[in-house]
């Protein structure tokens, strides 16, 4: 949302946008006796009784509806506010949908929802998650069926690997670990993988080609065939995974 | 004072391993890890924790199922779709409501809708935050809770917590290893600061996410500059890096070469300039020469 890069990549022809909102309240003032509860109401701290008016935040507002709910002479509307944009398209033979957070605004996850509902409608679903362990990512990932870690096996990669180790263990999510890059570094990562029983689903050498089609915006797999075969048992390991997950839970 | 903010929009730019050169290059500063979801500063300067403080984030909404009757009124007002309903048989009625805390945003309407007050709505402890000795000098930094929220409120806190420290101990310089993104906590971090560096490399996807971060420091009015690390992995990018500061009227006040060392430094747990005998290590000290430069003049 902050950052997307997948188009870059996958260079989709975009053949629809939406616009995604957000909820903000407008006061009318006619109608407001200053009371202040709307205010109080507010977790926030978005909307303000200052002096003889109501000053509205739009950029710290969550679009909770609490303010226009407390209001007890009903002065409060709620106007849609655009925070973000999706586009959708295809590129490379795949359904394509991208989410823009607009530059200035602070919180993406109203546009990650909106996205996840328009694009969580076919069988598979590839999201490229942000960076994180806080709510864009909660955003990116609650209910999806894998979770991919990539890391580098570096005190960098490895420390924020067991932060979003814990993220998804906390979630209550399948996953697993593919290691880029994974002769640049040390073997404390593997080390912490098998102690933990995190599955290693692919190790990808430090290859300059990669890196330098990478910068240009092409695939990885366009660099070699050998990536190409990897990246397809990556996909048949997860898809086994997930499919004897559901199978189990069908069962039980 | 002087609140220098490091970022870069896109993460895995470096941005970290050149913190810590600035780090031990620079003299009587306060350091700051504002990438509170995943902290890596410390990692690579040997710092000691002095003090552990708890951070109280927001709050959160959790129903005492031994009020609650189940009347379903509660997930009405939820505008998160934090509020599930499950058959639950040990329940009377053979089904229980409750709050997944993930989803859960703190807005507190679900609370005051309930008819039979079974809603707890409190203060939760979302994270901690240190202050630790270095022998760089102090260091301010956060351990955000997994999965929690609140990231700008917490490094709002980091940065007022250093402001203290500054004027405290009578330094001049505040220096910020920022958090990707161009997002809350991005936000947080730059607001009112003085000078933001944005670490940049020659790809497409850092190119485009360094002019969406541009235009956020523009929106926002803060003196920008720009440093291209691993200039050499893509010479004709670097070259367009070059045009778009020059078109937006921003300097480079630094190219570092790819240089295997960096890795090398942080495996050891130390920073680049430090670790004897690489390429990067010049380039570094004069990014330093060169910002310092204009730090101080922003300072007149």
């Amino acid at each position: 949302m902050e950052e997307p890069n997948g188009s870059i990549f996958l260079k989709p022809e975009i053949r629809e946008r939406f616009d995604v909102t957000v909820p903000v309240p407008r006061v009318n003032l006619e109608n407001c006796t200053l009371c202040g509860d709307c205010s109080a109401a507010c977790e926030y701290h978005a909307i303000a009784v200052l002096g003889k008016t109501v000053e509205v935040f739009p950029s710290l507002c969550h679009g909770c509806g609490g303010c226009s709910d407390v209001c007890p002479e009903d002065a409060i509307e709620e106007i849609p506010r655009t925070i973000g944009r999706i586009s959708h398209g295809t590129g490379m033979g795949v359904e394509f949908y991208e989410g823009r957070l607009n530059v200035g605004e602070a919180i993406s996850p109203p546009v990650t929802k909106a996205l996840r509902k328009l694009a969580g409608k076919s069988d598979v679903t590839v999201i490229d998650a942000p960076p994180g362990t806080s709510c864009p990512v909660i955003e990116a990932i609650s209910g999806t069926d894998f979770v991919i870690l990539v890391t580098e096996p570096t005190p960098f990669g490895l420390n924020d690997l067991k932060l979003a180790v814990g993220m998804v263990r906390e979630i209550g999510l399948p996953h697993g670990v593919v290691i880029n890059r994974s002769d640049i570094g040390d073997s404390r990562t593997e080390e912490y993988c098998r102690k933990e029983e995190i599955a290693i689903l692919m190790e990808i050498p430090y290859d300059r080609r990669v890196a330098e089609a990478y910068s240009r915006g092409d695939m990885m797999f366009a660099v070699d065939s050998r990536y190409e075969m990897s990246l397809c048992e990556l996909y048949e390991q997860i898809a086994t995974r997930v499919h004897d997950d559901r199978t189990g839970r069908s069962q039980r | 004072m002087t609140e220098l903010v490091v970022v870069s929009g896109k993460g895995g730019t470096g941005k970290t391993s050149l913190v810590g050169s600035l780090a031990a290059l620079s003299q009587n500063k306060v350091l700051v890890d504002c990438d509170v979801d995943a902290a890596d500063l410390h990692l690579i300067l040997q710092n000691r924790v002095q003090r552990k403080t708890e951070f109280i984030g927001g709050k959160q909404a959790a129903i005492i199922e031994e009020r609650c009757t189940n009347c379903g009124i509660c997930p009405e007002y939820c505008r998160f779709d934090a509020i599930k309903h499950e058959t639950h048989t040990e329940s009377a009625t053979g089904e229980r409501y409750w709050i997944d805390r993930h989803a859960c945003d703190g807005c507190g309407v679900c609370t005051r809708h309930c008819p039979e007050q079974a809603i707890d709505f409190r203060e939760v402890v979302s994270g901690e935050w240190y202050l630790s000795d270095t022998p760089y000098g102090p260091l301010v930094h956060a351990r955000l809770g997994l999965a929690q929220a609140n990231s700008g409120k917490l490094v709002s806190l980091l940065r007022q917590q250093a402001r203290l420290m500054a004027d405290k101990r009578g330094l001049e310089l505040i220096l910020i290893d920022g958090p990707p993104g161009i997002g809350c906590p991005v936000i947080a971090s730059l607001t009112g600061a003085s000078y933001v560096l944005i670490v940049t490399e020659p790809s497409l996807s850092a190119l485009h996410d360094m002019e969406r971060l541009l235009q956020l420091t523009v929106h926002f009015g803060i003196t920008t500059a720009i440093c291209i690390n691993k200039y050499d992995i893509n010479p004709a990018l670097t070259s367009r890096i070059e045009e778009f500061a020059e078109e937006h009227k921003v300097s480079i006040m630094g190219r570092i070469p790819f240089d295997p060392a960096v890795t090398k430094a942080q495996l050891a747990g130390t920073t680049v300039v430090e670790h004897h005998g690489n390429g990067a290590s010049g380039s570094l000290e004069l990014l330093w020469s060169n910002l310092n430069k204009e730090l101080s003049e922003t300072r007149q």
